[in-house]
């Protein structure tokens, strides 16, 4: 009797043990996260706002303009704070940001924050649309050239990709809107939502497109969906362009394994191989791949916000850096710097969930 | 899994491939609404609506047509003004008090009357706040203390204002008709103000609205703000309480456009009713398309290379004297400025009292060269030259860079962004620096001040005006200057703006290029459309659709 009840309580012990081995483990890895987070989030506040001070422009000029007074220009300067040493301005504006306030943009005369909840939804719209065009055309397409590996197909996927990833966006933006708004008007000009919608329409998310198909108000989605219809494709074509030269090359890799070759040898169908196995085993490398793209996108695209007169928040920041109005740059780059932080998390967390082997470990 | 989600995805894209021939089919000729003008601009140089702190050109405009002001230039010509809100004004013996009376029974858009009070208020608050464009009306000795008794109301239509010196009396008026002249809406601004700490920099308890206003409305012009969203539209609307004639359209919508491309792009798709940044290829493009027109106007704004008498060079008066000579106007004029500039060398531009006509100046290298061997520098010299990365700056400054070389000046340009070479130029660190400048008011002591005046050439000088910043030391011309704002006789007051820019055009560190027009290309059915001399003249209320 004595014996297995000892032999249970050690049992016990050794599974208590392991499951708080476990459980400080997570501790520890929350807690390591923690910190490097902390620290990026830090580093990124002081770079970014040391060189927006080192920067030969004098912010209180980018708010005055040319013809200001120097007095009015000093004045200025008290008022802002920029006649501080620069270490106490730094611990200024970091304890102010941790009481949740950003502090206002002088181009705009808006807290921060209210610009940048206007412009994300701008731009996280913008490039969900573009990644959704490029992921679905592009992993096929992708899968493909592998497969056909050599053949004209091969290089056509090839050309499509190495045009995307060369020609300048800016350009081929041009060119878009001269073909398909200039000349064959199938989709609306610059700019997210027709002026004549300007006070019929109220956003409410800031996803236009959501926001329209939610209130049922038709004549305004049809008019968005014109609008992003462009720049997204665009978008599309540029991330399109890379995600098929690496869906490509994980392919290849995974070809040449032994487990394809097994299952020929079980004579399952090729179609079976490639889009069930080969792909499948392809696809945890290529969610990083995508989850970073669209990362990329998320930062706002300048060269396409500025074409399309998309109000995104690459458009923003680019604004207000020339005008050193760095409250609004720095804002923007917490905000840029969390979605990076997000999205490796969140890309990190689907490895886990897709590749069975991590759960093993 | 893949599988199934990769099905999912290629469903959404069959949705989204018929959804899209949904949308694109039927493609119609884009029409803005009948009543509403729609124009293109770049609009991303504005950061405040406040007229008492508003000093950017496209704030000019919009305040122009949503704000009144007591007097305004009279456009048939411009170097007088006419009555606004004022009906009449006398100005006293010793020409130290004007005395305007207001015209009776008008409102402003919120439906409050408008009386001497507001007027009194609104030039109060512009003195206090003494933002960028308040010297303007503090240079007539109004401070923070005096201004209410210097500018006050002594009843219900009648409003004095009290100067510190005989100035001329176009002179005053003249910068009455400036932007923060505007007059606002007493009532209403003081519901919006904002109680404020009093400090050293600021002695006052509330901040006039300011704040409020930055994006608020508080005018009686013919159009009222509805809304401006920075770096994305301005939206004026018809205000019914308007006394005098009524806007003929309900709307004016400027919708922030940067690239000249696309504007045309829209104006030809009819998106947009009028074009306001082309470039001259894209302008010539408009100009020769039957369904749209163009117009233009000259504007007081002159372009100009400037030479900082620091650099020991380009102090000495040939080598200033051959720069002169070393610029191609001609060629400039008829290839990079065609349509958006007119050769103009002289500091006044065109339609400002005491103007002159004279261009003495041409391409000529051995001229320059024989200069350049008087000043004893032979076989030329170095030098660097601070350029802002816009047009037409840049394409003048490549001119420039190469008609120097031809007579062995090496100029080395340091492309910047605009901010940045323009805190270099504030603090006097550059050799050579082209840009432009913009009259501050419609009077020729605007522009006089700021070439033909340094009273005090030290590095701390208070007065940053151009001739300061290049270092060009005049205590004579400074005077001259000084002097022309204190004749009262018209036709004399011009005779000595002429004798100044003669001066100026001889001796100076400037080689002024060209004075800028302003183009505009517009849909064949918008009518009415006047570009004005200045930037707040540009009036909107007169144009109709057909």
């Amino acid at each position: 009797m004595a014996g297995p009840v000892c032999l249970n309580a050690v049992e016990t012990r050794q599974s208590g043990r392991t499951s708080g081995r476990r459980a400080t483990g997570l501790a520890l890895a929350v807690a390591r996260f923690l910190v490097i987070a902390i620290t990026t989030y830090l580093g990124l506040l002081a770079v970014t706002f040391f060189i927006g001070r080192v920067i030969p422009i004098d912010p209180a000029l980018a708010v005055l303009g040319d013809r200001a007074l120097p007095s009015v220009v000093e004045r200025t300067r008290r008022e802002m704070g920029l006649d501080l040493p620069l270490i106490q301005q730094f611990y200024l504006y970091i304890k102010n940001a941790l009481s949740g306030d950003f502090g206002n943009s002088v181009l705009t005369t808006n807290p921060v924050m209210t610009d940048l909840r206007r412009a994300f939804p701008a731009t996280i719209e913008l490039a969900t649309l573009g990644t959704l065009i490029g992921s679905v055309i592009g992993v096929p397409l992708g899968v493909l050239a592998a497969v056909r590996r050599g053949s004209l197909t091969d290089q056509f996927v090839r050309v499509i990709g190495l045009l995307g990833y060369s020609i300048p966006i800016f350009w081929l933006g041009l060119l878009a809107l001269v073909l398909f708004y200039a000349k064959l008007q199938w989709v609306a000009y610059p700019g997210r939502i027709d002026i004549v919608y300007e006070y019929s329409f109220t956003p409410v998310t800031g996803f236009y497109l959501l926001d329209s198909a939610m209130q049922g108000q038709w004549d305004v989605f049809r008019d968005v969906a014109r609008h992003i219809i462009l720049p997204a494709s665009l978008l599309g074509y540029f991330s399109l362009a890379y995600i098929s030269r690496m869906t490509r090359s994980f392919m290849l890799n995974e070809l040449t394994q032994e487990y394809i070759v097994a299952a020929r040898a079980k004579g399952l169908s090729e179609t079976r191989i490639i889009w069930g196995h080969a792909l499948r085993n392809a696809a945890v490398p290529l969610v990083t791949v995508i989850a970073l793209s669209y990362a990329g996108l998320l930062e706002g695209s300048v060269l396409t916000e500025t074409v399309f007169s998309w109000p995104g928040i690459g458009l923003y920041i680019t604004n207000s850096l020339q005008n050193a109005d760095m409250n609004a740059v720095l804002g923007g780059t917490i905000l840029i710097g969390s979605v990076f932080i997000g999205i490796n998390l969140l890309s990190d967390l689907l490895y886990r969930v897709l590749d069975p082997r991590t759960k093993a470990a | 899994m893949m599988m199934q989600r990769l099905a999912a995805h290629s469903r959404s894209l069959l949705a989204g491939a018929a959804l899209s021939a949904v949308l694109l089919a039927g493609p119609a000729f884009a029409v803005t609404p009948a009543d509403t003008l729609v124009e293109g601009f770049a609009i991303d140089d504005i950061i405040t609506m406040d007229p008492g702190e508003a000093f950017e050109l496209s704030t000019a405009e919009v305040t122009g047509n949503t704000y009144d002001l007591l007097v305004r230039l009279d456009l048939d010509d411009t170097s007088k003004v006419k009555g606004d809100l004022a009906e009449s004004w006398t100005v006293s013996d010793d020409g130290l008090t004007y005395t305007f009376k207001l015209k009776t029974g008008m409102k402003f858009a919120s439906g409050n009357p408008i009386t001497a009070e507001d007027v009194a208020y609104s030039f109060e608050r512009a003195v206090k706040l003494d933002k960028s464009p308040a010297f303007i009306l503090s240079q007539f000795g109004l401070n923070g203390d005096n201004v209410a008794e210097k500018a006050k109301a002594t009843d219900e239509t009648t409003f004095v204002f009290t100067v510190d010196k005989p100035y001329a009396p176009s002179f005053v008026l003249n910068c009455l008709s400036a932007t923060v002249a505007s007059v606002v809406d007493k009532k209403l601004v003081l519901e919006h103000v904002k109680p404020m700490t009093p400090s050293a920099d600021y002695k006052y308890d509330n901040d006039f609205g300011n704040e409020w206003l930055k994006t608020g409305y508080a005018g009686s012009g013919p159009y009222k703000l509805r809304e401006w969203r920075a770096n994305e539209v301005v939206v004026m609307e018809r205000n019914e309480n308007y006394h005098g004639d009524k806007a003929k359209l309900a709307r004016v919508i400027y919708r922030h456009m940067k690239e000249s491309s696309g504007q045309r792009l829209a104006l030809e798709a009819g998106d947009i009713d009028v074009a306001r940044n082309l470039e001259p290829n894209d302008y010539d493009a408009v100009s020769k398309n039957t369904e749209l027109a163009t117009t233009s106007a000259p504007k007081g704004t002159v372009y100009y290379i400037s030479l900082n008498q620091k650099n020991p060079n380009l102090a000495k008066p040939e080598v200033r004297q051959a720069l002169k000579y070393l610029v191609d106007y001609d060629a400039l004029g008829s290839t990079i400025l065609k349509g958006i500039g007119e050769i103009h060398q002289t500091f006044l531009p065109k339609g400002v009292l005491g103007e002159l006509d004279e261009n003495p100046f041409k391409l000529d290298v051995a001229k320059a060269k024989e200069l350049l061997e008087k000043a004893g520098l032979k076989d030329g010299f170095s030098v660097t030259m601070d350029v802002r990365n816009n047009q037409p700056v840049t394409g003048m400054a490549e001119s420039f860079q190469q008609t120097a070389g031809q007579a062995g000046v090496k100029v080395e340009i340091i492309p910047g962004d605009g901010k940045q070479t323009l805190t270099k130029y504030r603090a006097r660190n550059h050799d050579i620096y082209i840009g432009q400048w913009g009259q501050d008011y419609f009077d020729p002591n605007s522009n006089a001040q700021t070439f033909a005046s340094n009273p005090d050439n030290s590095d701390a000088g208070k007065v940053a005006t151009l001739a300061w910043r290049n270092a060009w030391d005049i205590p004579e011309l400074s005077k001259e200057t000084e002097a022309a704002l204190v004749e009262k006789d018209s036709a004399k007051r011009a005779a000595l703006y002429q004798e100044l820019q003669k001066k100026v055009l001889d001796t100076s560190p400037f080689i002024i290029i060209h004075q800028q027009l302003e183009v505009a290309g517009l849909r064949g059915n918008v009518k009415g459309l006047k570009l004005g001399p200045s930037f707040d003249t540009n009036f909107v209320w007169g144009i109709t659709k057909e």
